[in-house]
């Protein structure tokens, strides 16, 4: 009989509907899908005016779909008739990031793993003393005059490659990653006479590829977005940026934006300067938009990782 | 047995290993920490004696040790023209807003994102919503000058076209905090919303199978089970975010406003006070004041908001 009662009542749970619950699934995906367009329509936006006359825009403003009279891709043929100042930043951006990412990666994972061994008995030390700086600093007049008059670092690419090798959080980062690594791993080293270089460089190593993907996308999103510590370091004398500081310079100094397309030989009486600037930023990001729905997961890996703690 | 017993004390009771033994022992995993202490000693520890210059009268030709002292002018210039207090106003009000409303819309959006049935479109929400967080700080501004740009913005073609009177956005302090705050959620919605959604996932889920038993509703259980989970991950990541609290974004900042000095009223945070008062107008002794300021009043702050954390919970406190 009871159970008759309980099969009946858990019946009626199935068949009532909830309302509750599909008013949040309609209000999810209602909220959501906004979202979600608020996140692509603007990049769109972007691309679509790199694609129009400037005319169109000076007429109708920046629109979604400039309509198919207003295409062309003269902004793009201005910018790649004299390329040099693109390829140029594209190459130190590139060599920064490629640099910056490997030699970042090498040394987090070394610091992080020596960090994360429990019978190194100075790791709280150590560990204490990089995230203090995270706690506490001098402030960015310090910083500047050490880079400046100390280090001589001004206008050299050196000023932009140092600041983001390493950060307190990133070697967080890193020691919670390594934590996972069984500690027999580290004994069994031991235990064959390995050093406890050796034991990071061959053990250790090989089974930390989802965090060294993790935080070499970290190293290299930081590097690809850099524009900073070039706005602080490099002056007018460095012949090429870093890719996201020349996109500064084309959006905020109307100089820098005839300069992106001509040399001083070639005069251009009516620039477009809008869709020079949508395609320019186009150009500096277009990498980073394409690569993206393929290395997202390991961002979303590293948060939630990273979140644990630190 | 006499012998045995005093040879196991000898065993037993090891001499303490001084210092440099120790060291020695252990000299590879110190030399692979070594990078990294030279590092953050050359980056972050060699300029800390230079926080002096807020000291002084300082003059670049001259270095930082052999400007002239001034005390505590500079800071007390900073005090009574009020440009101090302007700043910490719209540092901590920004992060206040960034703080309360960004926590509230990730959380929202976690939660909802967990009631979807739909695998794909979890994934590809996820996803798209995540992108803003992936692009610098740069392009975010052309993005605000696509919208709201007087002559050509989208937005003011909008409000043109509907017969409506647009007005200058980038002469109108006023309407700034709106606009910082908006894009600021825009761009770590997606960022929050992930940190939140693994907090969600990694429930345990025998309690949300037992409610649903029990004939507990959608908004039931989130009301009962899964928003109570979460607060203590929501009360730890406040206190920290509070932790910060004097620690503004530059980036987003200062490539929206810029050098458009209409709208420093509403905008105008430590950082790019610090910033500009060094790189436009080389007032290096008032800007390290204030960045020393930041510093240290900062510090404090963290200290409150961490032992406030291991009060809670000694697990997620930082030390």
């Amino acid at each position: 009989m009871s159970s008759h009662v309980n099969i009946g009542k858990m019946h009626a749970t199935h068949i009532k509907k909830d309302r509750t619950q599909i008013a949040i699934t309609v209000i999810t995906y209602l909220l959501v899908t906004v979202f979600c367009l608020m996140c692509i329509l603007p990049f769109w936006m972007i691309i679509a005016s790199s694609f129009s006359t400037e005319d169109a825009i000076r007429r109708s403003g920046f629109t979604l779909w400039p309509g198919a009279e207003n295409f062309t891709t003269y902004s793009y043929e201005l910018l790649f008739r004299s390329p040099d100042q693109m390829i140029g930043a594209y190459v130190v951006t590139i060599c920064l990031a490629a640099a910056g990412t490997l030699t970042g990666l090498f040394l987090v994972a070394m610091t992080g793993y020596a960090l994360q061994r429990r019978d190194f008995p100075f790791r709280n030390g150590i560990m204490f003393y990089i995230y203090f700086t995270s706690l506490f600093s001098a402030g960015l007049v310090p910083f500047y005059l050490l880079m400046v008059q100390t280090l001589n670092l001004r206008d050299s690419y050196f000023a932009i490659l140092f600041p983001l090798l390493m950060s307190p959080w990133l070697i967080v980062l890193m020691k919670n990653f390594i934590k996972a690594i069984p500690h027999e791993i580290t004994e069994s080293g031991k235990i064959d006479g390995a050093g406890d270089f050796r034991i990071f460089y061959q053990l250790i190593l090989p089974n930390l590829k989802p965090a060294l993907a993790t935080i070499g996308l970290f190293l290299a999103l930081s590097y690809w977005n850099e524009w900073y510590y070039s706005s602080l370091f490099l002056t007018s004398k460095v012949e090429y940026r870093p890719l996201q500081y020349h996109l500064y310079n084309v959006i905020n100094k109307v100089a820098s934006l005839k300069n992106s397309v001509a040399g001083s030989n070639v005069v251009i009486t009516d620039l477009p300067g809008e869709t020079l600037k949508m395609a320019t930023a186009v150009v500096a990001t277009g990498p980073i938009i394409l690569l993206y729905p393929f290395v997202q997961k390991y961002f979303v890996a590293g948060l939630t990782v990273g979140s644990v703690k630190g | 047995m006499d012998l045995d017993r005093t040879a196991a004390k000898r065993i037993r009771a090891p001499r303490q290993p001084s210092l440099g033994r120790t060291v020695l022992q252990h000299r590879t995993l110190l030399l692979m920490c070594t990078p990294a202490i030279l590092f953050f000693f050359i980056f972050a520890y060699m300029p800390m004696p230079g926080a002096y210059i807020a000291f002084t009268n300082f003059q670049y030709n001259m270095g930082i040790y052999r400007s002239p002292w001034v005390g505590i002018k500079n800071f007390q210039f900073l005090f009574t023209s009020g440009q101090l207090g302007l700043l910490l106003k719209n540092t901590v009000l920004y992060n206040l807003a960034f703080i309360v409303l960004g926590n509230v819309v990730q959380l929202t959006f976690a939660i909802l994102l967990n009631e979807v049935r739909n695998k794909g479109y979890k994934k590809t929400a996820q996803s798209i919503m995540f992108l803003p967080y992936f692009i610098s700080d740069v392009l975010v501004s052309l993005l605000v000058y696509n919208l709201l740009n007087f002559d050509y913005g989208f937005i003011s073609h909008l409000v043109r076209s509907t017969g409506g009177e647009m007005a200058k956005v980038y002469q109108n302090a006023g309407a700034w905090p709106f606009i910082i705050v908006l894009v600021n959620l825009w761009k770590s919605t997606g960022y929050g919303t992930v940190v939140y959604f693994a907090a969600i996932t990694g429930m345990d889920s025998s309690m949300m199978e037992a409610a649903q038993i029990d004939g507990a509703n959608a908004w039931q259980r989130i009301r009962y089970i899964t928003l109570p989970t979460l607060k203590p991950t929501v009360i730890i990541l406040f206190l920290f975010a509070i932790g910060g609290i004097l620690k503004g974004n530059f980036g987003l900042f200062y490539n929206l406003v810029g050098n458009n000095s209409m709208l420093f009223k509403t905008t105008d945070i430590i950082e790019t006070y610090v910033y500009r008062s060094m790189m436009n107008s080389f007032n290096f002794s008032q800007s390290s004041a204030v960045g020393l300021f930041q510093s240290v009043v900062g510090f404090f702050i963290v200290l409150g908001a961490n032992a406030f954390v291991k009060h809670l919970d000694p697990d997620y406190a930082l030390f």
